[in-house]
């Protein structure tokens, strides 16, 4: 599978659309092809249906939380320091946005080649967390979206039955999301330790 | 009445009981279990009921599909925190006299479960159980010595005085409280009338 090829073929078919290639640095090299929001389904139906790619079988949707990150560089800046120039090493602060994102294997049966990985992300983690269904595209991921939308909070615009799939309805919170925050109701740990530990000791000093 | 000569009576052939002892036998006899399964453990429990472990012997091969027949209730693998509302339904369906087995780790304690955030950490926060068997998942032969052990405790019940059990006690209820779904958790996490505030955690 050349990423390459097939994001010129994507572009060529979808104008306007915005892909990247994000690449994985570890062995299995499994690259991943960022498409845009407003055209994903576009770009989903293409590569289903082109006769050449014919990717007409989506094994997997999964949910992946990015949270807020802060970077310091170090950066030489040029100053004024009593009257004369000097180069000082500034430490600059860059804050990164978290998103949310569901990423897409999918495979030809026909063709037999596979998996691309298609990523989709929201703009943020906090309201803006929309983005557009697959299930029109392929049907299997349609409890797979629903379980996203469980755990993680990213609303599928265009899922014929979005719903709670594991938790009830009345949950308000997304348990797989990295900040998320799980009820205290622990009573007895045997052998605790570690993060288990503090969890229990947490609990103690609530109680008393 | 005197078990020595209760033994030698029945050497000369002649049979002796009491109501009580009657009573309990003929309850302890015919156990008649929920067709209910909720996890792997489940499994075991089937498998216990089939020719080759054969629940059959002891009582309890009707598994009634209705909480209104059955008189026991096997909790039978893990609990999710949704499901147990509706284990605790049906547990209140059932007629008295009721009983209840906790089977496996997570029936008890949540088991490789308990740190997560879904699931029950042991059903008797809500019902009380009569029987624990340990184990992920229990062997049969775990099960029917559950059972065995369900029947003993059958056996020795006292039909009057204040030991007797509780569907012979009009002052206990035979029916508790259904948690309700919460924003974040079971509401309440625990019944307090069941499941004491333990305050001793970890070392």
């Amino acid at each position: 599978m050349d990423l390459e090829q097939i994001k010129s073929d994507i572009e060529g078919a979808v104008p306007d659309s915005t892909l990247r290639i994000i690449l994985n640095g570890s062995p299995s090299a499994e690259h991943s092809l960022l498409i845009d929001n407003e055209h994903a389904r576009e770009i989903a139906f293409f590569l289903r249906d082109h006769p050449k790619y014919a990717f007409d079988y989506c094994s997997n949707a999964t949910g992946l939380d990015w949270l807020d990150t802060e970077s310091t560089q170090k950066v030489k800046v040029r100053k004024l320091i009593e009257g004369v120039e000097q180069e000082v090493e500034e430490s600059q602060k860059t804050l990164f946005s978290g998103y949310l994102e569901s990423v897409y294997h999918v495979y030809s049966m026909s063709k037999k080649h596979g998996p691309l990985v298609l990523r989709l992300r929201t703009i943020n983690r906090t309201d803006a967390t929309h983005l557009p269904s697959l299930t029109p595209v392929w049907r299997s991921v349609e409890f797979q979206e629903r379980e996203i939308f469980d755990l993680f909070g990213i609303t599928f615009d265009g899922h014929p039955d979005l719903r709670r799939l594991l938790m009830w309805d009345e949950f308000t919170d997304h348990p797989m999301r990295r900040d998320y925050v799980e009820p205290d109701d622990y009573e007895y740990e045997p052998t605790a330790h570690d993060e288990v530990l503090e969890k229990a000791q947490r609990h103690i000093t609530q109680l008393t | 009445m005197d078990k020595h000569l209760q033994i030698e009576l029945s050497k000369q052939g002649i049979f002796t009981t009491t109501l009580q002892d009657l009573y309990n036998w003929g309850r302890k006899s015919s156990v008649w279990p929920m067709t209910f399964g909720l996890a792997c453990c489940a499994i075991e429990m089937i498998a216990t009921t089939m020719a080759r472990y054969d629940l059959a012997r002891f009582g309890a091969e009707v598994f009634r599909a209705s909480p209104r027949q059955a008189d026991l209730m096997i909790i039978s693998g893990t609990i999710t925190k949704k499901m147990a509302p509706l284990v605790v339904r049906l547990y209140n369906q059932m007629a008295e006299p009721k009983y209840v087995i906790a089977m496996g780790s997570c029936a008890i304690s949540g088991g490789p479960f308990k740190q997560g955030y879904n699931v029950l950490k042991g059903i008797d926060r809500y019902i009380p159980v009569d029987v624990h068997i340990p184990g992920c998942p229990p062997r049969p032969e775990a099960l029917i010595h559950s059972f065995m052990t369900l029947q003993k405790k059958i056996e020795d019940q006292q039909l009057t005085g204040v030991n007797r059990p509780r569907h012979l006690n009009q002052a206990e209820l035979s029916e508790f409280p259904v948690p309700t779904y919460g924003e974040h958790d079971l509401e309440p996490p625990s019944n307090p009338d069941v499941w004491p505030d333990f305050k001793v955690i970890g070392q």
